[in-house]
Order: structure tokens, then C-alpha cells, then sequence
């Protein structure tokens, strides 16, 4: 028996349009920012894994995609081993603390603003087609490169754990799904 | 023989795909940690096995619950 569909359950609908408006102007990659302030204030103030759960509009992308595309595989030990996971969201959040700190650069005028995106944090792509000629500090655009290059590499490698393995591989992976998680174990300790 | 979902507890990553799929509402999330099964609720279709990502749930036979 079918489950009544909500309306969070075409937020997929938003993800899919974050990654497309990526490509014609790179601010809004600042909206991004929800899918990682929402689940860790969830989890704090006692929505548990509410946004695993119910709102995150990738992994609903990642069933509706994997239910054609993916091979439906048993996902190898490793990537749901602690040590992978904790370890992902380590070098995840350093990647990001960098990305903050190249940020910080051009906005202290030290560098210049970079009109690129960071696939797999080691190809750089050219991004200028979507860079914004708003009349607003280059620190405000930089940073939108670089949080979208985050969204878009971690978007690519769910895609492709999706297709090599279970639809909704990256959940395990996930950073964001790790790090609400730690937050709950510490929260609700029996 | 009644069959019905195990789970290993210490490796679930508590990311919601088996209760979206349960049409029972047999399995949820416990304080966002891991997922709980109910007994009594579990038909033991196996969807919950399908959905879960990191493939810890299992069908395992049980003598009915009496």
C-alpha cells in the first residue's frame, strides 16, 4: 500500500534545481547552505535525524534516479564502516574549513577572485558563464564558488555510488547524515 | 514460521530509508541513532531490507509471537 505523499516529499525537486541554477548564476549556491544549517539545528534542538528522514531533497533524487539507473548492488563493509564515515566527515569539514578559509582570502584582498568550481576537490573547471556581475564584494562570490564546487562534488559521487551500488548509497556516507548522527549518540546517550 | 526484520544495530546509519518504505510503520528511527523494528507490527515483506543503503537488515524466521 502506497504512503500519502507530503509535500516534503518533492523537495527532490528543489535539489534538482539547486544544481541547475549552479550553472546560469553561482550565488544562488548561498541557498546550499540550508541542507547544512537545517539538519544540524534539527539535531540539536531535538528533530533527531528529522531531515534524513523526511526532508533531505537529495536523497530523495537518489531514490527516484536509482530506482531506473542503479544496479541495486550490496554496498562494499568499508563504506559503512566507522572509520570511513567519521573519517569522510573529517576530511569533508577540513574541505570545507579550507573553502571558508580561500573565502576569507579574497576578502582580505590577498587573492583575487577565482571564476572556477573544484570537482572532487582536484579538477578545476572554468565557471566564468555563471559568474554574477552583481555589485557585491568578490569574498560573497568566491564563496559561492567554492560551496558549490562542495554540492556538486558530493551530489557526482552520490550519483555514482547510486549507480554502482543501493539508490541511496551516499546516505551512508553523508557527512551531514554522520554528523546529526554523532550529534543524537551524544544527545540521547541511554 | 512467522518471518520477520533484524537489524545490526551498531552499524545503521540511521538515515530514515527503511521507514519510508515500511507499509506496516513496523521500523523507525530511535532518537536518530538506529532503527528499531516492532515485532508485533512486522509483516516480514522484506521492502525494509530492499530500501536499506548500507544492507544491514535482514529476514530472519521466528516462531509466532504467541
Amino acid at each position: 500500500m502506497a504512503k500519502k505523499k507530503n509535500w516534503y516529499d518533492y523537495l527532490w525537486i528543489a535539489s534538482s534545481f539547486y544544481i541547475l541554477l549552479g550553472f546560469f548564476n553561482i550565488l544562488f549556491a548561498w541557498v546550499g547552505l540550508i541542507c547544512f544549517l537545517v539538519p544540524f539545528i534539527m539535531s540539536l534542538t531535538g528533530g533527531k535525524k528529522g531531515y534524513c528522514n523526511r526532508y533531505c531533497g537529495r536523497g530523495q533524487l537518489f531514490s527516484i534516479l536509482g530506482k531506473r539507473f542503479s544496479k541495486n548492488l550490496p554496498i562494499p563493509k568499508w563504506l559503512y564502516s566507522k572509520w570511513f564515515r567519521y573519517g569522510f566527515l573529517v576530511f569533508f569539514m577540513t574541505m570545507f574549513a579550507n573553502m571558508v578559509f580561500s573565502t576569507y582570502l579574497v576578502f582580505s584582498g590577498v587573492n583575487t577572485l577565482r571564476e572556477g568550481v573544484t570537482l572532487l576537490w582536484s579538477f578545476s573547471l572554468p565557471w566564468h558563464f555563471a559568474a554574477s556581475a552583481a555589485p557585491i564584494p568578490d569574498w560573497i562570490k568566491q564563496f559561492a564558488f567554492g560551496f558549490y564546487s562542495l554540492m556538486l562534488t558530493s551530489t557526482l559521487l552520490g550519483l555514482v555510488t547510486m549507480v554502482l551500488f543501493r539508490p541511496r548509497t551516499w546516505c551512508v556516507y553523508c557527512p551531514m547524515g554522520t554528523m546529526t548522527q554523532l550529534v543524537c549518540k551524544a544527545k540521547y546517550k541511554d | 514460521m512467522k518471518k520477520t526484520a533484524i537489524l545490526e544495530t551498531n552499524s545503521c546509519v540511521s538515515c530514515g530509508c527503511c521507514e519510508k518504505s515500511c507499509p506496516r510503520d513496523a521500523i523507525a528511527v530511535y532518537n536518530g541513532i538506529y532503527a528499531k523494528v516492532e515485532q508485533e507490527l512486522c509483516i516480514g515483506c522484506g521492502l525494509c531490507v530492499k530500501a536499506c543503503p548500507a544492507d544491514i537488515i535482514s529476514l530472519r524466521e521466528v516462531s509466532s509471537i504467541g
